[in-house]
């Protein structure tokens, strides 16, 4: 059937011929500038209410205007510390914790049934907690950070742990490794692409509850400009900030990539790709 | 019974002495008895092969000599030392090849690892490294992954880490039993030559008739689950082994025929017994 709409090349071809890499690329190309282009076009003909969604020109000048002030490279810096102090004590607990949770036995049966119950509670549940004892500094984003950003690593480390390949055991056993060699030869080496898989899902995470934090916390940084350019009426600036937020989800998603490739370039994820 | 399991006094190059051996697995309210009586020496500089049908029990018993399971009762003692714990002067092949080497690491490193986890210097290692991947013929590819590798080079790769470790008895479990036959026929001519070079003592388990009296000056032929020694056969075969000349000697087909009788009777459930 789509052999004879194929072969006739309909006008709708190109639905399903498979494209090579340079068309894939180019397709994405043309989705992003078509999206920019509604959001430059839907505004001005009035299909979206301009007053609530200025057009795209009007955004990116309001972008480069904010990039002028120092107020906004303090405030992405505020959001950067917090996100990255919360990510690195997150990360800190969860090799740690998942390293004798999926290690060893007991404690696993110990802490399942407690994690299972903890570990869906909603992170924004404790906001009134946090403000409860922390006020509106730094410190209450910090605990929702924690409490959201520590299960990914925890639970991807606890897997990676019990992952060990039982023959890759009873050879460290057979040839005498000591413990810590083991440890660090055999069981690092094996968790490390579970932990840089919880890493990434953990950067995403803190940097979604820093936002969500300074936004109804009030904590510094670019959450809480959002905030104050949406009271003072400034819209387009608003979008702009909303923007730079985004450019930040997608540039830590783009450098843990990076390191991802580096350090597990012996690993199936990576080494197909690699492969000529 | 031709020792008595009482014996224990050994005579001066008895390496690897086995009394009594039993090993029953305790599975929930089903126990499985695997091993239910061995008792065999190994002298030092013996290439003894044991055959038995699978399931009979030969991983089984090659977990309990290299101290990775604890045998429901008898003794293994190497060198007079009763083995509680993976003992030292042994190395063990795996036949999953594939899981006992680290993907992680280079062809080198892997052959490295365990000098280092005892602590030998970087040059001594290097050098040893280098040895071992020589005497396997594998010194080009001690850069590269074992995953950019056959599965006949692989197993190389963990007889050469073996050879490299200087062990006093080396143990086999069916190692060549997932290679292609011309691979596999060249494997037991390194084993072979390795033997006579470095002067081992190697304990060789497989399920082929063949490759055991083709590798081995002696033949322990096991039983059925639960597993005791059948027979134990001299291989009066030429020292100078060739592929060719030796399976086409008559003595090679005698010795076939007799061994093939014993597992036959084995898979029909003789016991030792019994009246032949
Ligand atoms: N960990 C285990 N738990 C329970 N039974 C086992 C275990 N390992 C092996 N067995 C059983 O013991 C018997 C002997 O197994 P094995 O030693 O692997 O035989 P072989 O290596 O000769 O094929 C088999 O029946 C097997 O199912
Ligand atoms: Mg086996």
């Amino acid at each position: 059937m789509s052999n004879n709409v194929a072969t006739r090349r309909s006008w709708l071809w190109f639905l399903w011929t498979p494209l090579n890499a340079v068309q894939r690329a180019w397709a994405g190309v043309a989705g992003v500038v078509v999206f920019l282009v509604c959001l430059q076009v839907l505004p001005l003909t009035g299909a979206v209410d301009p007053k609530h969604t200025p057009p795209l020109s009007e955004v990116i000048s309001a972008l480069v205007s904010r990039l002028a002030t120092p107020q906004f490279w303090e405030a992405l810096l505020n959001t950067l510390t917090t996100w990255g102090i919360g990510l690195g004590i997150s990360v800190a607990i969860g090799v740690v914790a998942g390293l004798l949770i999926g290690g060893i036995p007991v404690v696993r049966e110990f802490t399942a049934s407690t994690i299972e119950f903890l570990r869906p509670i909603p992170s924004v549940a404790f906001i009134p907690l946090a403000v409860l004892l922390y006020g509106t500094g730094r410190d209450a984003t910090l605990l929702l950070i924690i409490y959201a950003a520590v299960w990914q690593m925890l639970i991807q480390v606890s897997y990676g742990a019990q992952d060990v390949d039982p023959v890759a055991r009873d050879t460290a056993r057979s040839y005498r490794f000591p413990k810590g060699f083991t440890l660090i030869n055999v069981v690092v080496p094996t968790v490390l692409p579970y932990a840089v898989t919880g890493f990434r899902l953990s950067a995403s995470v803190a940097l979604i509850l820093a936002i969500t934090g300074e936004l109804i916390i009030g904590t510094p940084g670019l959450g809480k400009l959002i905030v104050i350019a949406q009271e003072s009426g400034a819209v387009a600036s608003m979008y702009a900030l909303v923007l730079v937020t985004g450019f930040l989800g997608l540039a830590v998603n783009v450098i843990v990539r990076m390191m991802e490739r580096r350090v597990l370039h012996w690993h199936a994820s990576v080494r197909r790709e690699g492969m000529k | 019974m031709t020792i008595s399991d009482s014996v224990s006094v050994q005579s001066p190059d008895v390496l690897l002495q086995v009394r009594g051996l039993r090993k029953t697995y305790e599975v929930r309210n089903d126990p499985i008895e695997a091993i239910r009586r061995l008792t065999f020496d190994i002298h030092a500089g013996d290439l003894v092969c044991i055959v038995g049908p699978s399931g009979a029990g030969k991983t089984t018993l090659l977990r309990s000599l290299a101290g990775l399971l604890t045998p429901s009762g008898g003794s293994a003692k190497l060198d007079g030392e009763e083995i509680v714990e993976p003992p030292k002067g042994m190395a063990v092949v795996f036949q999953e090849y594939a899981r006992s080497l680290f993907p992680w690491l280079t062809i080198a490193q892997n052959v490295a690892l365990p000098l280092k986890a005892q602590g030998v210097d970087r040059a001594t290692r290097a050098e040893k490294t280098a040895k071992a991947l020589e005497a396997v013929g594998l010194a080009d590819v001690a850069k590269r992954y074992p995953w950019q590798l056959s599965g006949g080079m692989q197993q190389r790769v963990a007889l050469a880490r073996a050879v490299a470790y200087e062990p006093r008895i080396l143990l086999m479990d069916e190692p060549f039993a997932a290679v292609d036959a011309q691979t596999r026929a060249d494997l037991e001519d390194l084993v072979r030559n390795l033997w006579h070079r470095l002067g081992l003592t190697v304990l060789f388990v497989t399920h082929d008739i063949d490759e055991s009296i083709y590798l081995g000056q002696r033949v322990l032929v096991l039983s059925n689950r639960p597993t005791e020694i059948l027979d134990d056969i001299a291989i009066n075969l030429p020292d100078e082994r060739d592929q060719l000349t030796t399976r086409n000697e008559p003595e090679f087909a005698r010795l076939r025929a007799e061994v093939y009788e014993r597992v036959q009777q084995a898979k029909a459930g003789r016991r030792p017994g019994d009246a032949a």
